[in-house]
């Protein structure tokens, strides 16, 4: 798995805008330890977008495709919202589902791969916001996790619908109000990351994208986790600016208030028993990788 | 009825079944007569998927080539690619790619008055076809790799390296027999 799939042929080398030379000279395809840190240095596989300024989506979508193990074989499924605005500028595969049905595409997805491509490793993310996810969703959402489908699930929570103008969601907390939802809500905000540990999901955190290190930490171990045990589930917190109020600068201070040891996006973790077991032995790998790296290094320096 | 598309061994040209070898000599004559010709490949052979997609974008390069060769002074060949299908929000840049989703700023943009697409998957190239034949006057070409294309104004089928060679051997033979349209007003038009 490396960027020798996607070259120019030569003869046309030249003509070729100066992104997609630029994509096959840096990018990090193929790189074993990408992450976070390669923003700004390599070529980003989201480089431009059209949210609106200091939109933690925007963070939270970049922080994603930096931290994938596997972006050149990666499929992202994505559902109608803001996300799909930046889908076109986006340098991994991707699937733009009707609303609600990520899910259900996802897992026809995943095995069609698997048979397609039985020696290779391909991974299945979908991508959608919290209407897609636990309102319109929920069917498809829920029926995966109980199948055992194999990959991760991810919900970039804003709390209600923002991009059609603040209607209330299942995932929006009691009392809030909005602007199409004038009463408040009424009810509790669904109880998602549980809902997804009883229905079958090996990897399940709640948190917010403040920390892009914690970020890239989680996508990684979901995605490992969905594709050698089954289906994992991240619910991020990426507050709509516009929809709550904020200003453009205040994004990133309402994910750290709102990620406060009483706060409803304090992190919590589920692991499974086999998921533990898989995670802690990629970690043993990792550590004698770098350690490999290290002492070579070494000898080189010496030499 | 429609336009049928061509059998194998066929084109068509103004959606009428003809012989390849005369398809040949209208295509070249077109880009001769051409104020900007272009040349638009697609990701199938900018992309080197394999062996012979890169041998299919060496072909291409050489009839851009010849057909550089083959022009007078005042017409301007362009070889424009279409690197992939994706809309691309806010704008894309005219002057050095085409997008299926909106083919027609390209042609406006470079005053192109003759096009050929090749390495384009058929249904893109359908959606460009239809866009650039709605919404401008150029004359469009398509180097088909499978059954043809009814929305262009004339075209190859089963498109190979060596079909793309004949076409720049063509260019080539009819250099100096056409008479560019350099007095017209300014290639395409909207």
């Amino acid at each position: 798995m490396s960027k020798e799939r996607i070259q120019i042929s030569e003869a046309l080398y030249d003509i070729m805008p100066s992104d997609y030379q630029d994509l096959v000279k840096s990018a990090t395809y193929g790189k074993e330890d990408r992450g976070w840190k390669d923003i700004g240095s390599s070529k980003e596989l989201i480089e431009q977008h059209s949210l609106c300024a200091g939109c933690p989506e925007s963070m939270a979508f970049r922080y994603i495709l930096a931290s994938l193990p596997n972006p050149e074989d990666t499929v992202m499924v994505g559902s109608t919202g803001c996300t799909s605005l930046v889908f076109p500028m986006v340098a991994v595969h991707n699937i733009h589902s009707l609303f609600g049905n990520q899910n259900a595409i996802a897992s026809g997805l995943k095995r069609a791969l698997s048979v397609r491509f039985p020696g290779r490793v391909k991974d299945v993310v979908v991508l959608a916001g919290d209407g897609a996810t636990v309102d319109i969703g929920l069917d498809m959402t829920l029926q995966a996790w109980f199948r055992q489908e194999k990959f991760t699930t991810i919900c970039f929570d804003n709390e209600l619908y923002a991009n059609t103008g603040g209607q209330e969601s299942g995932l929006m907390q009691k009392g809030f109000v909005a602007k199409m939802a004038p009463v408040g809500k009424l009810f509790d905000k669904v109880r998602l990351p549980e809902i997804a540990r009883e229905s079958g999901c090996h990897y399940v955190v709640n948190c917010t994208v403040s920390k892009p290190s914690l970020v890239e930490k989680v996508i990684r171990n979901a995605v490992h986790v969905a594709r050698e045990i089954g289906p994992t589930y991240l619910q991020l917190y990426t507050p709509c600016i516009l929809e709550i109020g904020k200003n453009s600068m205040e994004g990133l201070q309402e994910m750290r208030d709102s990620e406060k040891p009483t706060e409803r996006f304090a992190y919590k973790e589920y692991i499974s028993e086999p998921a533990k077991q898989l995670l802690a032995e990629l970690a043993a790998k990792d550590k004698e990788r770098k350690a490999a790296a290290k002492q070579l290094a070494g000898q080189a320096q010496a030499n | 009825m429609g336009i049928r598309l061509p059998n194998p061994g066929e084109a068509h040209i103004n959606g009428v079944i003809e012989s390849e070898e005369k398809a040949y000599e209208e295509a070249a004559r077109q880009f001769l007569m051409a104020k900007v010709p272009t040349i638009f490949p697609g990701p199938l052979v900018l992309w080197a998927w394999n062996e012979k997609a890169a041998k299919k974008a060496t072909a291409i390069r050489h009839l851009f080539n010849t057909l550089k060769e083959c022009v007078q002074p005042g017409q301007k060949p362009m070889l424009i690619p279409m690197p992939d299908y994706r809309p691309k929000y806010p704008k894309i840049n005219p002057e050095v790619e085409i997008n299926p989703n909106h083919p027609n700023l390209t042609i406006w943009h470079n005053k192109i008055d003759c096009c050929m697409f090749v390495g384009v998957h058929c249904h893109q190239a359908n959606l460009s076809l239809k866009i650039i034949r709605g919404g401008t006057s150029c004359y469009t070409i398509a180097m088909c790799a499978q059954a043809g294309h009814e929305d262009a104004m004339l075209s190859f089928r089963d498109a190979s390296v060596e079909k793309i060679m004949k076409l720049a051997d063509t260019v080539k033979r009819l250099k100096g027999t056409v008479q560019p349209r350099l007095n017209s007003k300014s290639g395409a038009s909207n």
